[in-house]
């Protein structure tokens, strides 16, 4: 079966790079018929109406300027801030793409944010390496939970809660219990850095998002990781190694959580164990089902899951600077998934259009 | 309850004989491990994880997970300590409502899983949320309870000979599970629990009420997540937005150690105690010996559920042979 084929088939695997086919310039049309952006629409409306809401409402929120070679404001704070939520949200789109969950992308934030603060605090290493052994750790935490999921054949929920309980219990010994503070001008390039105007973060994120989309549309992975997710007994017939997709994809994941963790703790020069990546991993989740990835799995939409870091971040911003109590965030969290997850219920939609019928 | 040797009873006896060997090692380790104050104290210091760690075993055993029984702990101290604190309502008049307050967020988190279709994981995650958010819109902080609840907590207490007493919490936590043992296992209730997390398609062409079921099943854990915040009031005599933070994954870890599966179907409420046990033996170890760091029981938590895990996935793999290429259907039938 040739990829045309296919791809007729499957509207919804569809690569955008398929739209330049016909002629060297956006196929518009084909472009809007897409499911990228028919599932990155509601995201962008979302956050067009929040922006939209700052832009009538709140003086000032859209306002940049340039100090010392660095863009300030309200827009580039949230893209800065959001960044980690942004990376882990990438790993986590993956993972659940194959139909699983990782819910230890915190701890392995902590994990990695100690041990590079150690390294440079304590052992004084070159950046370089602090970087490398850093990620190092936190993809091993990766490969063990891809062994887990992938050949064990344990639960994800599960599998990811052992270092989900016992990750930040490490983080704490590495680092004694205490916040380890460090100073080191390029380490703190990471969290601190300014690239090309913006902050570093900004150009990692985006790095990483780019080299996801290029991995995904010139090789067969995503096909594979969709292929998994959607039925792994179909997937394993035809020749797919879904355990070592769903291995690959933990392993990813945890790497993605490692360099999010380095951020965290280089922005503020400081591991701190037991409040590093607290509870960013629902977070992460959150992004990727406001960016149309299903929990059940088979399908995924990079683009959406950081359309969806960004509105958590742009609503948690808009919360800070309106002056409303900061504790307000949850709440509007917890409404903001119970209706996304209304949206995308079967039952609801229907349960709508009967009504509007009659 | 069966407790004959067979397969799908092994994790819970393999829960029994670690929570032994754990209490005799720590036991033979430090003089005055097995006296029977710290035995009580067992009960009463995890009391307010058992009890959550009862309702999850409830959600778990029919396939699916609540993970808002922190936040409700949370949102029911705050509730119930401005109630005394500020409204001057007794205490005695408030326990009642917040059960139900428990009961009806837990109903409701059921109705949308049940009704929309909807991720249990999401529903309660955003239950979680709104749970936690609203405890922090309440208060900020810690509200200490002075009226009321002291005298109500000691004349609970059971006297045990001259020095010895059960604790309030403890009593509590012990006629929670006896009930939840009756309901589990002596009801229609239960049974359909057990059924509905077997096999839901199973459940559904035999007739059960599925909807009922599990509706009441997150009603039942919403309830218990609000009796372990009245529990945490009796414990702390204070409200506090910030209590019990990650307490549902602790419960999770507790109903999975004590050899409940996580797909559902298989377990016993017996084993969750066994579980709930551990946590408190390897905690309590810790705190005799001194000098190891309190983070050790998280991670001796991790290894523990490392292995109940591996034990389960070593049974079930000799259950179900999984299917291969080479195996025809009509062998694998037979």
């Amino acid at each position: 079966m040739s990829f045309q084929d296919f791809s007729q088939m499957r509207p919804h695997l569809t690569p955008l790079t398929e739209c330049f086919k016909t002629q060297p310039m956006l196929n518009v049309r084909r472009f809007l018929a897409t499911p990228t952006w028919t599932k990155l629409q509601w995201p962008l409306a979302a956050l067009g109406l929040v922006l939209l809401f700052n832009f009538l409402f709140t003086p000032g929120f859209f306002h940049l300027e340039m100090k010392d070679g660095r863009l300030y404001g309200s827009l580039v704070d949230i893209l800065n801030r959001a960044a980690p939520v942004m990376l882990l949200a990438l790993g986590m789109t993956l993972v659940i793409a194959t139909g699983g969950v990782d819910l230890s992308v915190g701890a392995v934030m902590a994990i990695s944010g100690s041990i590079g603060a150690l390294l440079v605090a304590k052992a004084g290493y070159p950046v370089a390496t602090v970087i490398s052994i850093s990620l190092g750790a936190s993809l091993l935490a990766g490969l063990w939970n891809g062994f887990l999921v992938g050949f064990l054949k344990v639960p994800p929920i599960v599998a990811t809660l052992i270092l989900m309980v016992s990750g930040r219990g490490i983080a704490q010994l590495l680092t004694g219990g205490q916040i380890i503070t460090f100073e080191s001008k390029a380490l703190e390039f990471v969290g601190r850095g300014t690239f090309l105007g913006l902050p570093f973060t900004i150009t990692l994120t985006m790095g990483v998002f780019l080299l996801l989309t290029l991995f995904q549309e010139k090789t067969a992975a995503g096909l594979f990781i969709q292929a998994t997710g959607d039925n792994e007994t179909a997937s394993h017939y035809s020749g797919v190694n879904t355990r070592l997709v769903k291995f690959l994809v933990y392993a990813f994941c945890s790497l993605c959580a490692g360099l999010a963790g380095l951020i965290v703790t280089t922005d503020i020069k400081a591991a701190d164990a037991n409040n590093a990546g607290l509870w960013l991993e629902l977070d992460a989740i959150l992004a990727a089902v406001i960016g149309g990835t299903a929990l059940q799995g088979g399908r995924f939409y990079l683009a959406g899951s950081l359309v969806g870091a960004l509105l958590l971040q742009t609503l948690t911003t808009t919360i800070l600077t309106r002056g409303v109590a900061v504790e307000f965030t949850l709440v509007v969290k917890a409404v903001l998934i119970i209706t996304v997850c209304l949206l995308q219920s079967e039952t609801f939609r229907g349960s709508i259009y009967r009504r509007s019928q009659v | 309850m069966n407790l004959r040797l067979i397969k799908r009873n092994i994790p819970f006896m393999a829960t029994a004989i670690v929570c032994l060997l754990l209490y005799l090692a720590a036991g033979f380790q430090y003089p005055g491990f097995s006296s029977l104050r710290v035995f009580i104290n067992f009960f009463s210091d995890n009391a307010v994880l058992g009890i959550a760690a009862i309702g999850m075993t409830f959600v778990i055993l029919s396939g699916g997970i609540d993970l808002s029984v922190g936040g409700v702990v949370g949102l029911i101290s705050v509730v119930m300590a401005l109630g005394i604190e500020k409204s001057h309502v007794p205490a005695l008049a408030v326990i009642p409502l917040v059960l139900l307050l428990g009961l009806g967020f837990g109903a409701a988190m059921g109705c949308l899983i049940h009704f929309y279709a909807m991720p249990a994981f999401l529903v309660t995650l955003a239950g979680m949320f709104l749970a936690r958010g609203l405890a922090f819109v309440l208060k900020l902080e810690a509200i200490p309870i002075t009226r009321d609840l002291e005298p109500l907590v000691s004349k609970a207490s059971v006297p045990l000979g001259e020095v010895l007493e059960i604790p309030a919490t403890a009593l509590v936590f012990l006629i929670t599970l006896a009930m939840a043992i009756a309901v589990a296992h002596f009801t229609r209730f239960g049974r359909n629990i057990y059924a509905l997390g077997g096999n839901e398609q199973s459940a559904i062409l035999m007739g059960l009420p599925v909807a009922r079921t599990r509706i009441g099943v997150y009603a039942l854990s919403g309830l218990c997540s609000a009796l372990a915040g009245v529990v945490y009031a009796f414990y702390t005599f204070s409200g506090n937005p910030n209590a019990a933070t990650g307490l549902e994954l602790d419960a999770i870890a507790a109903v999975v150690i004590g050899g409940t599966v996580l797909s559902g179907g298989v377990g016993y409420l017996a084993g969750t105690l066994l579980g709930v046990l551990i946590f408190g033996i390897i905690q309590t170890a810790i705190t005799f010996q001194g000098t190891l760091s309190s983070w050790w029981t998280r991670i001796v938590i991790g290894l523990l559920l490392l292995f109940f895990i591996l034990l389960q996935k070593l049974l079930q793999a000799k259950k179900f042979k999984p299917l291969n290429m080479h195996t025809t259907r009509h062998e694998t039938l037979s």
